[in-house]
This record gives structure tokens, C-alpha cells and sequence, in this order.
């Protein structure tokens, strides 16, 4: 008998044996392959119950904050957002199936101690029970925020506020917009049909008009190609002078492209600024810049680049091929300059004013105002200005600095010379505010040629008078069927006008 | 065995429960610490009582079978405390229900008394072997309890409950003891019968037909248990357990071949008819295909495993909580987690330290009862430990059988203290038996 117990003795050896093997594959030959299984969401969990640092403006008022939860068992903290969907498109969200947006995407690793940085300073701590997360502390006005979604409304569109010297941003507003807290939850039942519901939406809310959808900007544009012409072309703000008319045909084509509601207009490049005159701007283009000049000057205000910013942005756009060079001619008031003739003149002509292909995102058009408006330098926008550790030091404050040197000071000065006459007896009389030198352009920007519904543009820059600027903006207001025509001055002006009376303290 | 001997190993044996209850204590705290950064407010109380009942348990083998192997008791008891340490720090984060740690260190009080008591009431193998029959009506009429009206009910699939007043407990548990009894002392009177009159074919010796019955009732036992009741681990215990007992009682290796033929037939015609069956197996060969659905367990369970990789993420720091039924199936997972493979292969040896402890009792009983008795309570401790660790790690399919003394469950607790207390006895009684003859023949030769 005792020679088959031994053989049970050995017998159960060899299957301890086995399970020993066994439990060395589990847990350590295997172990990297199972933990980075892609359905393994321990990893998944821990982050997203995870603390992260509070989001504040930069008048001390929280936008994002973590609140221990007493729901989940799953996750330590939920996200919440005091102010809804005010701060949406700039705080973005964090969600546990669908990722991040905004700054908690951006500074996702700030946010929730995951830095190189904090990970060794939290080495230090080992007992520590949450990483070292760190506060964000934003350029954002609380009040010009709200003073800015108000005055836009329910209407689609964009609002941008900065600082056209430092590149601080004192308001971003997009419309429509959602309530990053619903997509947050913890309850992730309810965060995924909360988001499915909001894709379902025909004018989606979770897309940033400001930052990351690009629109016809319109006669804005002129400034553009006003600044191109001063620069490049040898214009003064009163030479060459234009032929007043009503139409303007390019060369290559006998479509003419004629002026609002048919007036006529003309002379100086001011003068043309003045009233918006199409026909100028489009000769200007076609005949004077060309395909080449007009790019270049549009890239050095920031089109066809990814704007560096504390959000994820797109780029505006200038088309860059407008086909094959046919001939060289000179410009038409007789200087010696040639311009090149190009296969899509007539589009050159419609570039050039704005329309055709050229899409600009709220932002890049709040830009070129700051440009205007800060010495012919285009700053680098920003949404962070300090970051603090939980003690509330700073760790590191943003520096303003230039982005692109896009024009001269003088060429700078003359528009700015040009937009305060709009605001003074042009497009945009209704911005004008007492104890205040505003300057501005309109924008009325056609989305096809059929439909008679614009987009409504302002972008310009105010400050009190014998200083230099202080605020740039960009107002913009998306076509709405419903609308009809909505002109830059009639409908964008207004919400400008608003902002620049909280902005200043003017009451009126 | 000599009077210095016992000494020595009682004295070992206390050592080794001291040793175990620091161990445990520290585990303990450790499991406060990773919960909440501080020493658990009851530290003084839980030693106490670790150390107590270690101790008391040691009092009476060392007044009631003082001969007994000196392992086997320190190393339930750290198993035991290991399982109270886990699934307190299981209940820590509301995956189980609060009650569970006391409940379970509960039921510990009860299997040590329970322990005592057989050690204090059966002084002597040879009353279990005369009541045989006793025990093997008792046996089978524990194991039917599940099925009757009103008194049994069924839990997640398997009918193996049984209620009297407020106490659910699973008599399969204790049927198994009774039936080992049974086994061990049929086995032994039929011997004889069993071993004669086969034919020769080829070299081996095939036993008579009805030579055979014995094998095709445990086979049909077995079948019984998996049919009504659902309940594939204990069925293939029950059918491991009486194959390796007639096996051994008979020496005909005929009798394994048969015995592991009749298995293999079981199990197909079993996997063919039942559709949970069939889908144990599947799950077990690739849980990724079913990882929302029951294949979630094992998958959760393979990445605990992982995550806790050679040392382990500190208890209380891993998610143990995320594996369903981890405080009882795959409580083994847990500690993978949480104490590494450090953790793993603690218990596994433990395990493995039991074994060949108890298989030295039956290697050294020279009486036939007491060498099959404690065959059967090995192989049933060892075997079932093997089958819940090997399934959590797919080795094996997975069947819903406890990790003895370390897995939540009142039943298991108490049946497997009785066991424990039936191999201590018959390792007292196998020493003395053995000191006697050694005694006899010195007298002998002295002669």
C-alpha cells in the first residue's frame, strides 16, 4: 500500500508542480501582457477617480474643481464645474469613455500630478494618499465671460476678448454650448448618453466655434489684404486712388464682383477701408498683391498655422495654389512693379475680400486685431497664466511673447489709423463709446451664393486715448437660415459694443 | 515515542503558533495601513484572539493527542488567519458585506471548538471504523439534504444549501468526512473480496465484473451529486477521492485505468448534455471571448494575478474587490494581488507541507483503516486546495469549490477543523503504534 501512496505523493508534486508554473506565467512571464490587456481598466479607473487641481480665472472664481464623491465606489472624486456650460469649450471636460477636451485635456498631466516633476516630488511622499496635483489660474475676467455669452445669446457664433500686447485672453465664449458636468459624471451610464445626446445635435455644442471651426471671415479679411498692400505693394492710406464703381471684373473672367446692395465706391485704400468697398480690395488682390503676396502676409498673421495655445486650435486657412503663372503685368497705377497673372485670378479677386476658399477661425481674426492693435506684432494667445502646487505657489507663470513679426509699426499705425475712421463715420458708428478710441472692421461674409444668410463679423481693438490699445476682439455671429442677411455692423457691433462697456466700466 | 520526543514536538508546535499569529497580527495591521495610514484600533483584541485560539487548540492536542504531528495545526492556523486578514480587508471597501470578517472569525471559534471536541470524544480510530455504516447513512443522507423542500435551496446555480433556522449551511461538507469514514472501513472489510478473483488480459489483472460495482457506484455517486445538485467541484472530489482510495486499498492499478476511463466518459457525456458544463469548458479555454460575460471573473482574476506580479501591491493597496465572488472561489486571487507570488506560493507550500504531512500518518500506520482514513482526509484537503487555486489560474476548468480554511464560508471552516482533528488522532494513534512496536522489538532483542 505504501508504494502507491508515494505514487499519490508524487502524483500531487507533479500538479502543485504544474500549478506553481502556472502561477509564475499569471503572474510574472505574462503579467506585462495582461496588465496592458486593452481591456484592463484598472489603470483607466484609478486616473479618472483620481483628484485633480482646481481651474480658476483670473478674479480668483473656480471653474473646475474635484469633489470627493459619496456615490461611486469606484471613484474617489467627480469633476465639477460651479459655472455649467459657461466655461465648457475652455475648461473642457474629462469623461471615462470618451476622453478629455480643453484645458483638462491640455494640462491633463498637471492636473492630476502625473508631470515627471510631480511623480518624483510624490516619490518623496510615499505615503502619501493623492499625487501632488496642480491649480491652474487662468487670464479669464469671470464677468466679461458672462457679459460676453449673454450678449451673444442663443445665437451660433464666437466671442474673443484678449490683450493685443501680452496675448492674454480675457473672455472666450462659444455658442451653442453644454454642461461639461454632465459628461463628467461619475455615473458613466449617464455620461455617455449625456454625450450621445449632444453629438446627436445638429449645430454641435461640443465643438468650440472660437478655436476649432473655421468660417468665411468676410470683409474682416480686407485688413488683411489693406495690411499686404501698405507693406508689400507701396500703398499710402490715401495713394494710389481707386475708381469709384459699382462692379470690378477681374481679368480672366467677365463675372464682375460688385459692391453691397449694388452702391458705388472707391478711392483711397482709408476710403475703401471706410466703407468696405469690395471692388478695391478685390483689385487690390488681383492686381496689385497677387497670389503670392497676399499669402505670404495672410501666414505671417497666423492662416494655414496651428495658433500656439493652451487649447487645441485649427488652423485658419488662405489657399496657397491659385494654378499656373500665365503672365507678368504691370500694376495698374503705372509703377514699375509686375504682378504675376495666375490661372484662378478671379478667385485671387475673391480671396482678397474674404470670400472664395479663406477660413478663419474667431480666434486667428482676433489675432489680426491684435496685430493691428499691438504694433504690427501678432502675440501668442494664452488661457493659463500661473500654475500653482497645493500650497499655492507658483510653479511657472507664462510669459507674454510675440508669436510672428508681421508687419511694420508704421503699416500697423495706419490701420489703426483706418479702423478708428470706421468706427468714427463707417461700418461700425455703433461701436463708438464716449472716452474711448475704438477701432474696428465689419464683417457680412456670404456661405454660398444662393442662400441669402451671412455670417456676421466685428474684430477690433479699443483703449483709452494717446495710449496704445489695450483690448483686441472678435465677434462672430454664424449664419442662421432663419436670419436671412445679418450684417457685421447690425448684428456683431452690438455684442462688441457690450463687452467694451463691461470691459472699461462705461456705464451708460 | 519517547518522552523527550512528544516534547519536542509540542514545543515545536507552539513555537510555530506563536510565530504564525505575529505573522498574521503583522498582516493585520498592514491591511490597516494600506486602508486608512494607521494601526487598526482593534490590534491588541485580534492578536489576542489569534494567539488564544492557536494556543488552546495546542493545550488540548497536547493533552489528548500529544504525539500528534507538530506542522499540520500551526500551519491551519496561519492559513486560517491569512483568509481572516484578507477578507477583512476585503469588506474594507464595501465589495463584501460588512459582516463577513465577523462571521468568519465566528465560524474560526466554532471549528476550533469543534476541533476540540473530536479530539476530547474520539480517542480512538476504532470507534469510527465500528460505526461505519453510521457514517455512511449520515454520509448520504447530508449530502440529499440540498434537494429536500423547504430545507435546501439553491445559490448561484448550485442546489448544495441547506437552512435549519438561521444557519445556511452546505452539509456537503461534512458528508464528504462521513463519507471517507465510510469508504475508509468498507474498504478495508471488503479488501479481500476485492482483491481476488480477476482474470489475466495481457499483463494486467482486470477485476471480475461484479468485482466492479464498488468503482461503478462512486462513478454513479459522483454523477448523482454533479446531476442534482450542479455541484461539479464537489463531484469530481467525490470521484478523485474514491478512485485514489480504492486504488491504493486494492494495489490494482486496473482499478485506476477503469476508475479514469469511467472520468473521461462522465465528463464528455456530461459536457454533451449540459450547457453549463460545455460552457465552464469554453470559458476556461479563452475567458477573453467571454470577457463581459463569464469569462469577466477569470480575466479580472488573471489581472489581479499580474498586477500583483513578484511582491505584490501591498495589502490593501491592489482591487481585488473588482473579481465577483473573491472573498470565497477567489480569495486565492487576492492574495496574488495583493502579496505577489511571495503570496501565492506561501500558500501553495503550505498546502504542500499539509500533504506530505498527512500522507507520512498513512506511510506509517501499519493499521489499514487509519492508512486509508488519512489518505482520504489528505487527498481531500490537498485535492480540493489544488482544484479552486489550479482554476483560478487556469489550470483547470473552474469549479466553485472553497480554498480550504482561507476562503469565506462557515461550512468549510467547521468541516475542514474536523478534519484536521480526525489526521491529528490518527497521527497520535499512528506514533504511539509505532512506539509500541519499536518498544516490543527492543524488548525482543533484549530478551
Amino acid at each position: 500500500m505504501n508504494k502507491s501512496i508515494r505514487r499519490l505523493a508524487a502524483a500531487f508534486l507533479v500538479f502543485y508542480g504544474l500549478l506553481f508554473i502556472q502561477i509564475n506565467r499569471v503572474q510574472i512571464y505574462d503579467a506585462k501582457q495582461l496588465i496592458e490587456d486593452p481591456t484592463n481598466s484598472r489603470i483607466a479607473i484609478e486616473s479618472f477617480g483620481a483628484a485633480r487641481g482646481r481651474i480658476a480665472t483670473s478674479d480668483g472664481v473656480i471653474i473646475a474643481d474635484s469633489k470627493i464623491n459619496e456615490i461611486s465606489d469606484q471613484f474617489r472624486y467627480e469633476r465639477e464645474y460651479p459655472h455649467g456650460n459657461l466655461y465648457a469649450h475652455i475648461t473642457g471636460y474629462v469623461s471615462f469613455n470618451s476622453g478629455s477636451s480643453g484645458l483638462e485635456s491640455s494640462y491633463g498631466e498637471e492636473l492630476s500630478g502625473r508631470t515627471p516633476e510631480q511623480l518624483a516630488d510624490a516619490l518623496y511622499e510615499l505615503f502619501a494618499d493623492d499625487p501632488e496635483t496642480h491649480d491652474l489660474v487662468l487670464t479669464i475676467q469671470h464677468d466679461l465671460q458672462i457679459v460676453a455669452a449673454e450678449s451673444l445669446g442663443s445665437r451660433n457664433g464666437a466671442v474673443v476678448v484678449m490683450s493685443p500686447l501680452t496675448g492674454e485672453v480675457f473672455a472666450l465664449v462659444s455658442s451653442p454650448t453644454f454642461d461639461p458636468n454632465l459628461l463628467s459624471a461619475t455615473n458613466t451610464a449617464s455620461a455617455n448618453s449625456a454625450r450621445s445626446d449632444l453629438l446627436n445635435q445638429v449645430d454641435n455644442p461640443l465643438i468650440s466655434r472660437a478655436t476649432n471651426e473655421i468660417y468665411a471671415p468676410g470683409s474682416t479679411f480686407k485688413l488683411v489684404t489693406a495690411a499686404a498692400a501698405l507693406e508689400q505693394a507701396g500703398f499710402t492710406l490715401e495713394t494710389p486712388v481707386f475708381e469709384i464703381t459699382a462692379s470690378y471684373v477681374p481679368p480672366l473672367t467677365i463675372r464682375p464682383i460688385t459692391n453691397y446692395g449694388g452702391s458705388e465706391c472707391g478711392g483711397s485704400l482709408k476710403e475703401s477701408l471706410r466703407v468696405s468697398c469690395n471692388t478695391t480690395f478685390a483689385e487690390i488682390g488681383a492686381e496689385y498683391l497677387g497670389p503670392s503676396l497676399l499669402k505670404e502676409i495672410a501666414e505671417k498673421f497666423g492662416f494655414n498655422k496651428v495658433i500656439p495655445f493652451d487649447i487645441a486650435t485649427v488652423p485658419s486657412y488662405f489657399p496657397t495654389d491659385f494654378g499656373n503663372e500665365l503672365s507678368m503685368v504691370t500694376t495698374p497705377d503705372g509703377e514699375s512693379t509686375e504682378v504675376a497673372v495666375v490661372e484662378n485670378t478671379p478667385l485671387l479677386a475673391q480671396a482678397a475680400i474674404g470670400q472664395y476658399e479663406v477660413a478663419a477661425t474667431p480666434l486667428q481674426m482676433a489675432l489680426v486685431a491684435s496685430t493691428i492693435a499691438g504694433q504690427g506684432n501678432t502675440p501668442k494667445p494664452y488661457l493659463v497664466k500661473e500654475i500653482l502646487d497645493s500650497k499655492g505657489e507658483v510653479v511657472t507663470f507664462a510669459s507674454n511673447s510675440v508669436w510672428q513679426q508681421t508687419m511694420q509699426e508704421s503699416t500697423a499705425e495706419m490701420l489703426r489709423e483706418s479702423m478708428e475712421e470706421i468706427v468714427n463715420s463707417g461700418t461700425a458708428q455703433r461701436l463708438a463709446i464716449n472716452g474711448l478710441t475704438i477701432g474696428a472692421k465689419t464683417g457680412t461674409a456670404q456661405i454660398s451664393s444662393e442662400d441669402p444668410e451671412t455670417h456676421a463679423w466685428v474684430v477690433g481693438f479699443a483703449g483709452y486715448p494717446q495710449n496704445l490699445p489695450s483690448v483686441a476682439f472678435a465677434v462672430f455671429v454664424e449664419a442662421d437660415s432663419a436670419e436671412g442677411e445679418q450684417t457685421g455692423g447690425r448684428v456683431a457691433v452690438p455684442i462688441a459694443r457690450e463687452i467694451l462697456l463691461e470691459m472699461f466700466e462705461v456705464n451708460e | 515515542m519517547k518522552n523527550k520526543d512528544i516534547q519536542y514536538r509540542r514545543r515545536t508546535e507552539l513555537w510555530l503558533i506563536i510565530f504564525g499569529s505575529f505573522v498574521v497580527t503583522l498582516l493585520y495591521v498592514l491591511t490597516s495601513f494600506g486602508n486608512s495610514a494607521s494601526v487598526p484600533v482593534d490590534l491588541v483584541p485580534f492578536f489576542v484572539a489569534v494567539l488564544g485560539l492557536g494556543v488552546l487548540a495546542h493545550l488540548v492536542v497536547r493533552k489528548f493527542a500529544p504525539s500528534a504531528d507538530p506542522v499540520i495545526l500551526p500551519l491551519v492556523f496561519f492559513l486560517n488567519g491569512l483568509g481572516q486578514v484578507f477578507i477583512t480587508r476585503l469588506s474594507h471597501e464595501s465589495g463584501i458585506a460588512d459582516e463577513l470578517p465577523a462571521l468568519q472569525s465566528t465560524w474560526t471559534a466554532v471549528g476550533v471548538v469543534a476541533f476540540i471536541f473530536v479530539l476530547i470524544f474520539i480517542r480512538n480510530s476504532r470507534d469510527l471504523e465500528t460505526h461505519k455504516y453510521t457514517f455512511g447513512i449520515i454520509g448520504i443522507a447530508l449530502l440529499a439534504l440540498p434537494l429536500l423542500p423547504f430545507i435546501g435551496s439553491e445559490i448561484n446555480g448550485a442546489r448544495i444549501w441547506a437552512s435549519i433556522g438561521p444557519i445556511n449551511l452546505q452539509p456537503g461538507e461534512f458528508a464528504r468526512l462521513a463519507l471517507t469514514i465510510f469508504l475508509a472501513a468498507y474498504l478495508v472489510e471488503k479488501k479481500e473480496l476485492l482483491q481476488i478473483g480477476s482474470r489475466k488480459i495481457f499483463r494486467f489483472e482486470v477485476p471480475l465484473w461484479r468485482h466492479l460495482s464498488p468503482v461503478l457506484l462512486a462513478w454513479g455517486f459522483a454523477m448523482l451529486v454533479l446531476i442534482a445538485e450542479k455541484d461539479l467541484g464537489s463531484s469530481l472530489l467525490y470521484f478523485v477521492l474514491f478512485t485514489v482510495m480504492i486504488w491504493v486499498s486494492t494495489q490494482r492499478l486496473s482499478y485506476l485505468i477503469i476508475s479514469f476511463g469511467l472520468f473521461i466518459c462522465g465528463a464528455l457525456i456530461s459536457w454533451r448534455i449540459f450547457e453549463h458544463i460545455q460552457a465552464r469548458v469554453s470559458v476556461w479555454h479563452d475567458p477573453w471571448s467571454f470577457r463581459s460575460g463569464s469569462g469577466y471573473q477569470l480575466v479580472e482574476a488573471a489581472i489581479a494575478m499580474a498586477n500583483g506580479g513578484l511582491i505584490g501591491t501591498g495589502i490593501g493597496s491592489g482591487e481585488p474587490n473588482r473579481i465577483p465572488e473573491v472573498e470565497t472561489d477567489f480569495i486565492f486571487a487576492a492574495i496574488g494581488e495583493e502579496m505577489g507570488l511571495l503570496g501565492t506560493v506561501l500558500v501553495l507550500s503550505s498546502f504542500l507541507l499539509i500533504i506530505s504531512s498527512g500522507l507520512r500518518i498513512a506511510i506509517k500506520s501499519s493499521d489499514p483503516f487509519n492508512k486509508l482514513l488519512a489518505l482520504g482526509l489528505t487527498t481531500l484537503i490537498g485535492f480540493q486546495a489544488l482544484v479552486i487555486m489550479g482554476g483560478v489560474v487556469r489550470l483547470l476548468p473552474l469549479t466553485g469549490v472553497t480554498l480550504p480554511f482561507v476562503s469565506y464560508g462557515g461550512s468549510s471552516l467547521l468541516g475542514n477543523y474536523i478534519l484536521v482533528a480526525l489526521l491529528l488522532r490518527l497521527s497520535d494513534q499512528v506514533e504511539n503504534s509505532q512506539s509500541s512496536k519499536e518498544k516490543s522489538i527492543r524488548e525482543m532483542s533484549n530478551e
